[in-house]
């Protein structure tokens, strides 16, 4: 016995060795693919925003460590920046509002629509991202029925709706709203209908079950959802760019400019990296803050 | 709602209670007074009705017609939060978000009630599991979210206290345990339990009155002593236990029992243990109640008892008794415990044996055709 015991740990440990190797394997493909598309650009990306333009010549820059790039950028750009967290916000906001009853109604009501429904939730993904704004560029336009109607009621400041920061709002609500839907759907099917009616047993009125049982238990969704909306909102540019002004601009869009039009790619990739850092900042406070990590 | 000191509890009364799931009656036209404090079990096979009627007693399933009171107080109408009842969920139901002292706090909290900290503590204690109270349910072990569960309803001093096969989750030797432990509770306490089980043990150990579900209706009620020594229906004698029965006719009247004629063979019935209607009776007895013999040890019989001879076909052996199957002349099975007292040889396979009984063990129960499908499907079922 004595003999056979430790030759048969080691071989376990062996085998545990092998396995632990296989996790490593398995992380190989995302690593490279990570490597070659994330860490290499970033790493390209960050050099850039140092570099020092060459006297005289325009679009033409040097490697340098000029971190003033970055002073100047916010300097000059702050109101976007400001503007395109503001948009973000209001269009996170809006698509839980919206979202929340809708992936409420699908979780515990829709019964056998229930999987009719979820595709109908994912179905306007299946037509391009830039293609559905040019349909709502359609909807708000001036000569359409929503401006129309919201003319005659006389409800709109600039008697218009595209071209002014109503319709980007509107542009980004609806354009990340899948993603608001899909995660409070998540969180909202894994509860457990049996203890809705255990705290209803408890005394609990249907909207303190609400505020007791399914909001913090459905947390983790809200989570998630506002983080997927708000995030690829904050640095979006084609909502702004179809449906608003130029009045309306968002960060996207001054970055995007300073890429292509004025190639001035030191401070583009500063302010590439300072919305990196602000929603990475905002992200963690935020997590911190709901404490999904004591969320089941 | 909460009596503070003394809790005078009033009877359950269900009045023509139906619920009816499209065509189907889930629960048809239930009529039945829980008497007050006392541990009551509604008996049956999923499907019968039991957790509907219960379901209807908490206000989570709305009754098609009929009427629950609560003494005088008539609470068919009133929403679930809003009745004197609590209850114990199958699976628990132990919200996740809190901990344990939350989760027993709930009911008292929603009530605005004074002196949580106190109360829950105290029955934190009751349920022996004060040192958990800030711990999560999931961190909890099976046997003790269950005792969760029973503190957290219970610590709102209902009027009833409502159990939904609250030991189905559990091991055998934890179940076993529980049920002792609920008993105990319920003694303490005083407050009324209605307890739905399928487990005929369960049913048996804990309730002072048992109640077997059938089809949305109730067979047969009382005590589980009454209800197991004297059936009065095939699902109660098939079901509450084991049961041999043969079919037979009535054919002699005396004094104080009756003679019916099962397969050729006369037995004999106390005429207060028979509850067949009409001449078409069948003759019950359980297997425990039976002696199996040599049959060359016949005259041994005590005269008056009932007989029947067959050849064994099946022995097992289980330790405190050993099981036999008996095969009749005319081919039906009959099961025979017999307890392991006796030191010596037994009956094997192929032994030409002879049953007896007493008269006073034997029951009688309404024969006829329906009947005999029945429980030709009752057996299907259980088999």
């Amino acid at each position: 016995m004595a003999a056979v015991l430790p030759s048969a740990g080691k071989q376990s440990q062996v085998s545990a060795q092998r396995k632990s190797r296989t996790g490593y394997f398995l992380l190989l493909p995302g690593m490279t693919w990570l490597a070659i598309f994330f860490a290499i650009p970033f790493v390209t990306l960050f050099m850039t925003s140092l570099q020092a333009p060459v006297a005289g010549k325009s679009g033409q820059y040097v490697p340098a460590f000029q971190v003033s790039n970055y002073p100047d950028a916010l300097a000059e750009y702050w109101p976007q920046f400001l503007r395109s967290f503001f948009y973000a916000g209001i269009a996170t906001g809006l698509a839980l509002l919206i979202a929340y009853p809708l992936a409420y109604f699908i979780a515990f009501k829709a019964g056998r629509w229930r999987a009719l429904m979820l595709v109908l939730v994912i179905a306007p993904s299946f037509a391009s991202f830039l293609l559905r704004t040019y349909a709502w560029k359609t909807i708000l336009s001036d000569e359409g029925f929503i401006t129309s109607f919201f003319n005659a009621l006389h409800l709109l400041p600039d008697d218009r709706i595209l071209n002014t920061s109503i319709a980007v709002v509107a542009g980004l609500t609806y354009n990340f709203l899948p993603f608001m839907i899909l995660p409070l759907y998540a969180a909202l099917e894994k509860i457990d209908p049996r203890l809705l009616e255990a705290s209803n047993d408890l005394y609990a009125s249907a909207f303190t079950t609400f505020r007791k049982i399914t909001w913090p238990l459905s947390l983790p969704g809200v989570v998630a959802g506002t983080l997927l909306t708000f995030i690829p909102a904050a640095g979006d540019y084609i909502n702004s760019e179809l449906l608003g002004s130029t009045q309306d601009r968002m960060i996207g869009n001054v970055i995007q400019t300073n890429f292509i039009e004025f190639r001035d790619y030191p401070t583009a990739s500063a302010l590439s990296f300072v919305l990196m850092a602000v929603i990475l900042v905002m992200v963690f406070t935020y997590i911190r803050r709901a404490g999904t990590e004591d969320l089941v | 709602m909460a009596n503070e000191g003394t809790h005078n509890v009033e009877d359950l009364h269900l009045q023509n209670l139906t619920k009816k799931f499209g065509e189907v009656a889930a629960v048809d036209d239930l009529t039945l007074t829980i008497p007050a404090g006392s541990f009551f079990a509604l008996l049956g096979a999923s499907g019968c009705g039991k957790t509907t009627t219960l379901r209807m007693v908490a206000g989570l399933e709305e009754p098609t017609s009929g009427s629950i009171h609560i003494g005088q107080n008539d609470i068919t109408n009133l929403r679930a939060f809003q009745r004197p009842v609590n209850t114990v969920f199958q699976s628990y139901a132990l919200f996740p978000h809190l901990d344990i002292f939350e989760n027993v706090a709930f009911g008292l909290r929603r009530r605005k009630v004074k002196n949580i900290d106190a109360a829950v503590n105290s029955m934190l204690e009751l349920v022996e599991l004060a040192p958990m109270a800030r711990r999560k349910p999931t961190q909890l072990s099976g046997g003790q979210q269950q005792r969760v569960a029973v503190a957290r309803a219970l610590i709102n001093q209902p009027d009833v206290l409502l159990l939904d096969e609250p030991l189905g989750a559990l091991d055998l030797k934890l179940r076993r345990q529980m049920q002792i432990e609920l008993k105990r509770i319920q003694t303490e306490v005083g407050t009324t339990f209605v307890h739905v089980t399928h487990d005929q043990e369960e049913a048996m150990t804990m309730a002072d009155t048992v109640a077997v579900m059938n089809a949305g209706r109730i067979e047969q009620m009382g005590h589980p002593a009454d209800i197991y020594e004297l059936p009065k229906t095939v699902f109660v004698a098939n079901f509450l236990g084991q049961a041999n029965l043969f079919a037979g006719v009535r054919t002699g009247t005396s004094s104080d029992s009756i003679e019916v004629v099962a397969n050729g063979i006369n037995f004999r019935v106390l005429s207060a243990r028979n509850s067949a209607p009409s001449d078409e009776v069948i003759v019950g007895i359980r297997p425990e109640k039976m002696t199996i013999l040599d049959l060359h040890d016949k005259e041994t019989i005590p005269s008056g008892h009932n007989m029947l001879e067959g050849r064994v076909i099946d022995v097992s052996y289980a330790g405190v008794s050993t099981q036999y199957l008996v095969e009749t002349t005319w081919g039906q099975n009959v099961t025979v415990f017999e307890q392991n007292v006796l030191v010596g040889d037994r009956s094997s396979v192929g032994d030409p044996v002879v049953l007896h009984w007493s008269p006073d063990h034997t029951f009688g129960l309404a024969g006829g055709e329906t009947v005999l499908a029945d429980t030709a499907q009752i057996l299907a079922v259980g088999a």
